[in-house]
């Protein structure tokens, strides 16, 4: 076990928030077809909530920080958060689509020690990226971004969330993040809409692309290992909990609302109305989130997948469950080893059902939290 | 405050993120995303690490009067802490105060 690791147990022992996913606001300046939120502002916190939010979660113990939106420099006050953030010792690392950073944003983003960017491009084909951010001259200006943000030492991770529109150019987009010097990760996360419109989830690519992309050496590593079939589950593995949300890691709304990941709308309170630690401690979403172990989950205890399955409560959620299997996942362990999950055999599907796509997180280089 | 002869002065870097974590800090460099914990007693050390107290003074207050231990070995076993943290650029040392402009953000709060 590493050392991070080791203290990700200790959080996870003393229920210590260790990591906040904070977007501070949904406004942003690229209209991507794939994109879940609604980007006008229903009243954003003001630089004074955020920065006390950011002073009760210093004081709950959070160390990683993630600022993302929408896009985080659509709010003018951006820096002044970052800088009360890095007063406040949060190790921070920002989601941006980095069109706005140019050489004195990149310099400030160094002096005040952000710990990492990660980058949205889609595609290495401006004809291809600008046509997914509907934004003329994005992948431009993004690259342009990327180059003061590395020539300021800071460390940047190329995300490349792939789909139908862009499914041939992962090789491309990992050409141009080795030509940057800059991680590449890639994650083809395709949620529904905010107000619960599921028709974006037609732009997921289809499951043989992904199972071509899982038995893609260049960006799975090891093919014969990733895609092996699930070894016969460890004793204790009905006792795992799901994944980190809920657990060690909170998300906050540009509005204050609190849920246990980006990715698991469940409301579970709000800063406005009430201490982020009280929110934490006492919220029933989240204590019942919490309660979660494999034994409970109805179908995924009993898959051959349940000790090797990514299951997303949160897309479980979403799909009406949070006990539930999440499809996508399902999808995954299939397309990954050739074996159905139990949550297909017990639909009688030997493969999955178009159009619910699939969902993959797979990542080299640099860990990003 | 007379400056003592051989005096030295540590302050944490400005590139670093620091959280206590059930009495251990961790800390992790902004330069190689280098990852730190520090048992309780080193960690009272960094709590201290302010750029404008004396090393001796924070060996004799904070070291040997709450963890019982004698002036020798107290300071002897700091002054590798100190080395091997500012080899890792997570702290700096000085033999004179630290201006206020090259210390951590909440130090210089």
């Amino acid at each position: 076990m590493s050392l991070m690791q080791e203290m990700g147990q200790r959080a996870l022992d003393l229920g210590v928030p260790m990591s906040v996913h904070f977007d501070v606001t949904y406004r942003c300046n690229e209209r991507c077809v794939h994109c879940y939120l609604d980007h006008d502002d229903h009243g954003e916190m003001t630089t004074a909530e955020i920065k006390r939010v950011l002073e009760e979660l210093a004081d709950a113990g959070t160390f990683f920080l993630t600022f993302s939106g929408g896009e985080v420099l659509m709010r003018r006050d951006f820096f002044e958060l970052l800088e009360y953030a890095r007063r406040l010792m949060f190790n921070v690392r920002i989601k941006t689509n980095a069109v706005m950073i140019g050489a004195a944003e990149a310099r400030r983003m160094m002096e005040l020690g952000v710990d990492q960017l990660q980058v949205s491009i889609y595609s290495h084909r401006p004809e291809v990226h600008d046509a997914i951010t509907k934004l003329p001259g994005s992948l431009r200006r993004s690259v342009e971004a990327i180059r003061f943000l590395t020539g300021q030492g800071l460390r940047v991770v190329i995300a490349n969330v792939l789909m139908k529109a862009n499914v041939g150019d992962s090789a491309g987009v990992q050409a141009l993040a080795r030509d940057l010097g800059v991680a590449y990760t890639l994650d083809p996360t395709i949620t529904p809409k905010m107000d619960g419109d599921r028709s974006i989830l037609n732009l997921r690519i289809p499951g043989a692309e992904l199972s071509e992309v899982f038995h893609n050496e260049s960006l799975v590593g090891n093919v014969e290992e990733f895609c092996a079939p699930p070894p016969v589950p460890a004793e204790d593995a009905m006792e795992e909990y799901p994944c980190s949300a809920g657990h060690t890691l909170a998300y906050i709304s540009p509005y204050g609302d609190v849920f246990p990941c980006v990715q698991f709308p469940l409301p579970s309170g709000n800063v406005r109305r009430q201490k982020f630690i009280d929110i934490w401690r006492h919220s029933s979403e989240l204590n019942e989130v919490r309660s979660i172990q494999a034994r409970d989950l109805p179908v995924c205890s009993g898959c051959s997948h349940v000790g090797t399955c990514t299951r997303c409560p949160g897309l479980a959620y979403m799909e009406g469950n949070m006990r539930g299997p999440s499809t996508a996942d399902c999808e995954k362990s299939f397309h990954r080893t050739g074996i159905p999950s139990a949550n297909m055999l017990r639909q009688g599907l030997s493969s999955p059902s178009a159009p619910a796509g699939p969902l993959i997180q797979i990542q080299s280089a640099v860990a990003w939290i | 405050m007379t400056e003592k002869r051989n005096a030295k002065y540590i302050a944490k870097s400005r590139a670093i993120a620091s959280r206590m974590l059930g009495g251990e800090m961790m800390i992790m460099s902004a330069v190689d995303s280098t990852f730190f914990t520090l048992n309780p007693v080193a960690s009272v050390i960094w709590q201290a690490a302010d750029g404008r107290t004396q090393l001796s003074e924070i060996v004799e207050q904070q070291v040997c009067s709450e963890f019982e231990i004698d002036m020798e070995t107290a300071q002897r076993d700091v002054e590798r802490f100190v080395e091997e943290l500012s080899a890792h650029g997570i702290l700096l040392v000085s033999d004179c105060p630290f201006p206020e402009s090259s210390i951590s953000p909440t130090e210089a709060a």
